[in-house]
This record gives C-alpha cells, sequence and structure tokens, in this order.
C-alpha cells in the first residue's frame, strides 16, 4: 500500500505500524508516532492497522528553545 | 525558591537547546551555567539519519530536567497532539505550551492556548504556558489548571529584553503565589537579573546564549546575573525617589564658606 511517513510517500508491505517502524530503521529508537494526526502511543503501535494513504509522522527529540 | 509544580529546582535559570555551534559547547554551556532546566522538542526523525538519537543521549547526559516544548504549532490540535507525544519521549508531564498566533511577532494565540491548556491540564500534563502579561489571559490559564506562568519578555529570539516592565510589575503582584517565569526575548544578563529583581522565580532563554560569540561564558555570565538579581529581590530593595537625597551625613559639617 502507499502512505506517507514523514511526508515522503512510500510503498510498504507492513500491515502495522510496529512493522512499519521496524522496516523503515526505527527499531530500538526513542521516537513517537502520530497517524493521521492523531497521537499513537508505543502499546498500540502493535495492533495499529495501517491502511492505504495513512499519514505517519515519527518525531524524535530535538533541540529546542 | 518556589516549587514548579512540586518540583524545587537548585538554579533559577532555564536554558534552551537551540542553535549552539556544536553539541560541545551545548554541554559547556550547561555546565557553566548550572542550569536545571532544559527545553527540548520534537521533529521528524529519518530511519538512516537517526540525528534525535544523539540529540536525547546527549541531553541524558546533562543531568537536568527536560521540560520539552511545543514550539511551531498554531492550533489546539497540533499543540496537544505535539504534547501527547512529548511525555512519552520525555518521560515527563511537564509541556512548555507554545500555540503561536502571529508569525511576524512569534505573538502567543492566547485563546488557544487556554483551550490547550486545559486540555492537557484535565489529561495530567503539567503545563508551563508562554503567554504574554496579559493578566486576564493568565487568570484564564490559571483557571484552566496551570501552575506555573511564563510570560515573555520581547518576541522569541529578538533579545529586546523586557519590552513591559509594568506589566510584568503588575502580574507579579497580582500572582503572588504562582511562580513565574520571563520566557523569551532576553538579549542581555543584566535583563535576566532585572527580572528576578521584580521578584519572578526563573528566566528561560535560549538565542542570547546559544548566539554569543562564546556560548559557555555568556551562559555563566546569565547564571550569575540571576543570581544577583534574586539576591537582591529577597534583600528587600529601597524604592526609588523623584529627588536626592544626600547619602553622606549634614550633621557635623565644617562652616567653610
Amino acid at each position: 500500500m502507499n502512505i506517507l511517513i514523514n511526508g515522503e510517500p512510500t510503498t510498504t508491505s507492513a500491515e502495522t505500524l510496529t512493522m512499519l517502524l521496524e522496516q523503515n530503521g526505527f527499531a530500538n529508537t526513542t521516537i513517537a508516532t502520530a497517524v493521521n494526526s492523531t497521537f499513537v502511543p508505543q502499546g498500540q503501535r502493535e495492533t495499529y492497522s495501517l491502511k492505504e494513504g495513512d499519514q505517519i509522522e515519527v518525531l524524535a527529540p530535538m533541540q529546542g528553545g | 525558591m518556589r516549587e514548579f509544580y512540586g518540583t524545587k529546582l537548585s538554579n533559577a535559570l532555564m536554558l534552551g537547546t537551540a542553535q549552539y555551534p556544536s553539541p560541545a559547547i551545548l554541554a559547556d554551556a550547561f555546565k557553566r551555567s548550572g542550569a536545571g532546566v532544559a527545553t527540548v522538542s520534537l521533529r521528524r526523525e529519518s530511519g538512516a539519519d537517526k540525528e534525535g538519537q544523539d540529540f536525547w543521549a546527549l541531553i541524558r547526559k546533562l543531568g537536568v530536567h527536560v521540560l520539552p516544548n511545543t514550539a511551531g504549532c498554531h492550533t489546539v490540535k497540533e499543540a496537544v497532539t505535539t504534547a501527547q507525544m512529548a511525555r512519552e519521549v520525555f518521560g515527563t508531564a511537564w509541556i512548555k505550551l507554545e500555540v503561536i498566533g502571529e508569525e511576524d511577532t512569534l505573538h502567543p494565540d492566547t485563546f488557544a492556548l487556554v483551550e490547550a491548556a486545559r486540555i492537557l491540564s484535565e489529561d495530567g500534563f503539567q503545563v508551563f504556558p508562554y503567554t504574554t502579561d496579559d493578566l486576564v489571559v493568565a487568570e484564564r490559564l490559571l483557571r484552566a489548571g496551570c501552575e506555573v506562568l511564563m510570560p515573555w519578555g520581547s518576541p522569541i529570539g529578538s533579545g529586546q529584553g523586557l519590552n513591559n516592565v509594568f506589566g510584568l510589575r503588575a502580574m507579579r503582584a497580582h500572582f503572588p503565589d504562582t511562580p513565574l517565569v520571563v520566557d523569551a526575548g532576553l538579549g542581555l544578563p543584566s535583563q535576566a537579573a532585572q527580572v528576578m529583581e521584580l521578584g519572578f522565580d526563573a528566566v528561560l532563554l535560549n538565542t542570547a546564549v546559544a548566539k554569543a560569540g562564546d556560548p559557555a561564558a555568556m551562559a555563566e555570565a546569565f547564571s550569575l546575573a540571576v543570581n544577583a538579581g534574586q539576591l537582591a529581590a529577597t534583600a528587600d530593595p529601597m524604592e526609588p525617589r523623584d529627588m536626592a537625597a544626600p547619602s553622606t551625613p549634614v550633621i557635623g559639617k565644617a562652616f567653610l564658606s
């Protein structure tokens, strides 16, 4: 299916958010996720089913003022 | 020093982590300042570069309290979602709530700010709202659940100092029991000292240190200024007066004319 990860068009076979993150280099990283502008907590990623057109945001700590 | 949501800080300086020339200089600035709080943010991560992971490792080594922000958010939904994500990533209920309403001045959208503060407070967040010196907004923020207020000194990154000393003094007088932090706009240590002399509880700054020619030295200068201002506030400053009053006693002065 076709989705967006941080705004980048991506084709994936991943069925869940956890699978998607593992396939894209985010295993064992400190991140937070949102799908279609809604926060998806870490505990729900394993069961969160992706669908065509989903917009996934993967955020990590960054410098801030 | 007042407590911030039950946390007593050893130092009244809160320091941002953005715009430093290098990670090593950032760490040095924190070391020399003794700042007890570091503000941080969240941004998109690349699975290839993983820049955020290195940054997070650096911050954890500083051994300071982390205050995540919602910088760049313009709506209630954006700010609330960012705060939820920040709580999970940083493992803290603290959130520096920014909802920007105007691009040139980065003036907060105070209507959206109050609404976001209410939602987040009800969800267990401990909100540090980036606001103005508007007393009505401040009152609404407290009613929304905030236990700390963070009025700006002047626009973020401007280095203008305190644009409305009267407003800040009024805020201190109106909310004597609320921890108050001046957040944003400071450019010089003397301005930070003035904030503390007004009886504020802390200052939060970033650009003035990060963009100095020697950020670590400037961080230490701010720390000294904050401590001086804090000490002065507790020393009960004299009241200013319009006319001169000789400090040298006139009794016993020789008659020589």
